[in-house]
């Protein structure tokens, strides 16, 4: 690194210099294979990026960002040459940061209250890329085995391997603590294991954040449906733990309730991710799960879910692969750089569309959806405009499958089994919202499965509220 | 982890493992399945528990041998191991004092039926049942139906042993000739043998429970994939089943959607014999 380059220099030629996107794989490319689309900073570009940060006094970006990383500590780092230091300065607060560099909406978070990005013409500086650089580094050149200095002679149980049981499992063992995570499919990682897709998040990244879990000694048990296997009454009176953290997700899939659901062809986004990502139905030859392929996939919502859905459609070998949405692009929640990257790669948005019913044949296969078109009226109780109906504006066209992605409810196996947990009315455990304690002395909540569908960050933040909660209950023995 | 401490042929195609599996073999009641993994680049199989040791700490399944994955496992011997198992899934069948129950089942579904047979004993019911398969050597499990009903009626489909035809043929007999007086039906078998048992006693009005089987991924209710219709209803087998009122099932799209990856199965199928056996 060019020493020069560090020395301090005023804002104004800060201001100059362009925001850098990472290069990416050619949309023609990536659009038929799974690997991962922005290739990711070479050290140059992240100094040049870390440039532009003109280390603000009061600096909104780290009230933006749900965890509270020192942003533009880490960035001065980053610019002095110092990459493991930055990546060490993130992990102060966020133990997961090649996963949030990659998957966070930076825009609307960190970046969007970014003072750079406030003033025309300059973007805000690429936070979450720097983040991804630092992280990605670190696993290159660091050393990220993390020792244990005082073992406790305390057991705490996480139900679920996703970022908050994570977030929970990995703090609380660097206090000594003794931590096992009970998860119900045969890996953990969650959503980032199950939904997110390779291009997008590749597994290795996550099996590297997941062995550092494990070489801190945290204990894993898989295949272990807790409300099934084990409830949480058991994990508390029988065996033996001091606290349980329930970390659960969003669950179960919403359908639409329209005629023609049950047919063959049509999926959850969960099942059609599941199948493809923790199941590898992509990789035929490798694996058995298997998955169909036809030449004109629909897929319905316009959330995180429904980018990955198509784009891994496209990607399987489907011909023409497009999102319906029922609002309009301005309502679409995916992360803005999702929907750019799905465009580039051909996929087809259409808006104000709701679905009316599914048509099959005689194998029950699906051939067809007839649709309506709609238009905004009057905003509904979210304040957005609340879609309507138009009036004879039907059209039916032929698919040969579709992905329903508009979100999940709760799932109850670990509610419905946990006597004295209150929930709302939508099924989610009810937590404080400082300490993440459920009604349930010594049972814990967060992420998904007590706010819904969020984001891995948000889940993160609930876990390290908990963590912190957890801390006190096993000292003071105070509920 | 998952190791097989007994496997026994039951006649063609058809085996019992005997599983290691401590925490689903305290747990599991009539009526509830397991999910395995053979290997670990596997597909995820739910599977019927038909028995369980708690002291042994053992699960016991009879799997039928169809495509890949049975295949994969029927390979496996005594001291192999699973690379998964997870359980005990889905909600136990409702187990209580009815008066009579006729038990039904077909196939690899006797095997499904029996902890339910025997439970509905315990509890002082009198319990009929009705086992059928193609011939007289895939029958499974006679003796233990038989210590766990009242009485056994056998059909075979080739007359081999007991009545010649189906299991239906035999309820129909009780039902509209001896006018036995029935208070359930419990019936577990292929798709095909729920339906007509469904519509023999929905005439007369026998509640009549089926245990479907629908394709399943995670059996915790996460991805749906096991949805069937029941009273024009979405439900989950996996989390809502598998047992459901056989009068209000859609049987129809149930056998649709296990049909939906045929060519692909076989595809694995011939794939993996010519690979592993040079055959086919
Ligand atoms: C397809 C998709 C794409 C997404 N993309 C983004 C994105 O780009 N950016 C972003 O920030 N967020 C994204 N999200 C949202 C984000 O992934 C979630 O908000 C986050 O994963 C929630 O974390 P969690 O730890 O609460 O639960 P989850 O990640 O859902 O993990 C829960 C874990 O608990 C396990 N479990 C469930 N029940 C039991 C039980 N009874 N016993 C034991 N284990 C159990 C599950 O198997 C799972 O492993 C996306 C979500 C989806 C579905
Ligand atoms: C709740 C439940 C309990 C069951 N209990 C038993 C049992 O006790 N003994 C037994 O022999 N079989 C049982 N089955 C059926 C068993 O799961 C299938 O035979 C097995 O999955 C076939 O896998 P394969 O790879 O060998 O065959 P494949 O060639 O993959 O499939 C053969 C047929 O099995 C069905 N099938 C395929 N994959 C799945 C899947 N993931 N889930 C469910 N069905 C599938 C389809 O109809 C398919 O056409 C049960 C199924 C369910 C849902
Ligand atoms: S964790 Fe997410 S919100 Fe926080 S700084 Fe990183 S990218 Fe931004
Ligand atoms: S708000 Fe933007 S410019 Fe200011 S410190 Fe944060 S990242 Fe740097
Ligand atoms: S098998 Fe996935 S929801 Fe039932």
């Amino acid at each position: 690194m060019d020493k020069n380059e560090s020395k301090p220099f005023d804002a104004k030629e800060r201001l100059k210099i362009k925001r850098h996107e990472m290069s990416s794989q050619p949309s023609e490319e990536r659009r038929r294979n799974f690997k991962e689309v922005p290739y990711g900073y070479s050290p140059e570009e992240a100094v040049e990026e870390a440039k532009r940060c003109i280390r603000c006094k009061k600096p909104y970006c780290i009230e933006g960002c749900p965890v509270n990383i020192n942003i533009p500590a880490f960035i001065k780092l980053i610019e002095d040459g110092d990459f493991l230091g930055a990546a060490k300065k993130i992990k102060e607060t966020n133990s997961l940061p090649a996963i949030c560099g990659r998957v966070c909406p930076q825009e609307d978070q960190c970046e969007k209250v970014c003072i750079i990005g406030k003033r025309k013409d300059t973007p805000s500086v690429a936070i979450g890329n720097l983040e991804r650089f630092a992280a990605d580094y670190e696993a290159e050149h660091g050393n990220v085995h993390i020792e244990i200095k005082t073992e406790k002679d305390k057991k705490i149980a996480v139900v679920g391997g996703g970022p908050a049981g994570l977030t929970v499992a990995g703090d609380l063992r660097k206090m000594g603590y003794s931590v096992s995570i009970f998860e119900a499919l045969h890996q953990i990682g969650g959503v980032l294991m199950y939904g997110i897709p390779e291009f997008r998040l590749p597994k290795d990244i996550l099996m590297r954040e997941l062995n550092v879990l494990k070489d801190m000694g945290v204990k894993v048990f898989t295949n272990a449906v807790i409300g099934k296997t084990i409830t949480v009454d058991e994990l508390l009176e029988e065996r033996g733990y001091d606290a349980v953290f329930i970390g659960t997700g969003a669950g179960t899939p919403k359908f639409l309730n329209i005629p023609g659901e049950e047919l063959n062809g049509i999926y959850s986004s969960n099942e059609f991710l599941t199948r493809v990502n923790l199941m590898r139905a992509y990789d035929k030859s490798e694996y058995d799960t298997p998955i169909k392929i036809g030449k004109m996939l629909v897929v319905f919502g316009a959330g995180n879910t429904a980018m990955d859905s198509v784009r891994t459609g496209l990607r399987l070998g489907y011909d023409d692969a497009r999102v319906f949405y029922r609002r309009s692009r301005k309502e679409m929640t995916a992360r803005l750089e999702e929907v750019h990257h799905a465009e580039e790669e051909g996929i087809k948005f259409e808006f104000l569309i709701n679905p009316v019913r599914f048509i099959g044949n005689e194998s029950q296969n699906v051939t067809a959806v007839e649709c309506l078109r709609m238009e905004l009226g009057d905003p509904d109780e979210s304040g957005r405009r609340k879609p309507v109906p138009i009036k004879g504006s039907e059209f039916t066209i032929s698919i040969d499958a579709a992905v329903i992605a508009i979100g999940t409810n709760a799932n109850p196996i670990v509610p419905n089994s946990t006597p004295g947990m209150d929930l709302n009315k939508w099924g989610h455990i009810i937590v404080d919202e400082n300490t993440e304690k459920t009604t349930k002395k010594g049972v814990f909540a967060g992420g998904d499965i007590s706010t819904g569908a969020a984001t891995v960050i948000l889940a993160m933040g609930a876990g390290k509220k908990a963590v912190v909660a957890i801390n006190e209950y096993l000292e003071t023995g105070i509920w | 982890m998952y190791e097989i401490v007994v496997k026994k042929s039951l006649g063609e195609g058809v085996n019992l493992y005997g599983i290691y599996a401590p925490d689903i073999a305290s747990k599991v009641l009539p009526g509830q399945f397991v999910i395995l993994r053979v290997s670990d680049k596997g597909e995820r199989v739910p599977i019927t528990v038909a028995n369980a040791d708690k002291k042994e700490k053992t699960i016991t399944i009879m799997v039928q041998t169809l495509g890949k994955t049975t295949h994969m496992l029927s390979e496996l011997n005594k001291g192999d191991s699973l690379s998964d198992v997870v359980g005990p899934l889905g909600v136990p069948t409702e187990i209580e004092k009815f008066g009579t129950v006729v038990c039904i089942g077909g196939g690899f579904g006797i095997a499904a039926v029996y902890p339910i047979a025997k439970a509905l004993r315990d509890l002082g019911n009198n319990v009929i049942s009705i086992i059928g398969a193609r011939s007289k050597n895939l029958l499974l499990m006679e003796n233990e139906m038989r210590s766990a009903s009242s009485e056994i009626l056998i059909a075979t489909n080739d007359g081999s042993y007991g009545t010649k035809g189906i299991v239906t043929d035999v309820l129909r007999r009780l039902i509209y000739e001896d006018n036995l007086p029935i208070n359930r039906v419990v019936a577990i078998g292929p798709v095909i043998m729920m339906k007509a048992v469904s519509d023999l006693t929905r005439e007369r009005h026998i509640k009549t429970m089926v245990s479907l089987n629908p394709i399943m991924i995670d059996g915790t209710g996460m991805c749906g994939a096991c949805r069937v219709l029941v009273d024009n209803k979405i439900k989950f087998a996996c989390v809502d089943g598998p047992d459901f009122d056989g009068h209000l099932v859609d049987f129809d799209n149930l056998m649709s959607r296990l049909k939906f990856y045929k060519e692909e199965e076989k595809a694995s199928y011939e794939c993996h014999m010519k690979e592993h056996h040079n055959k086919v």
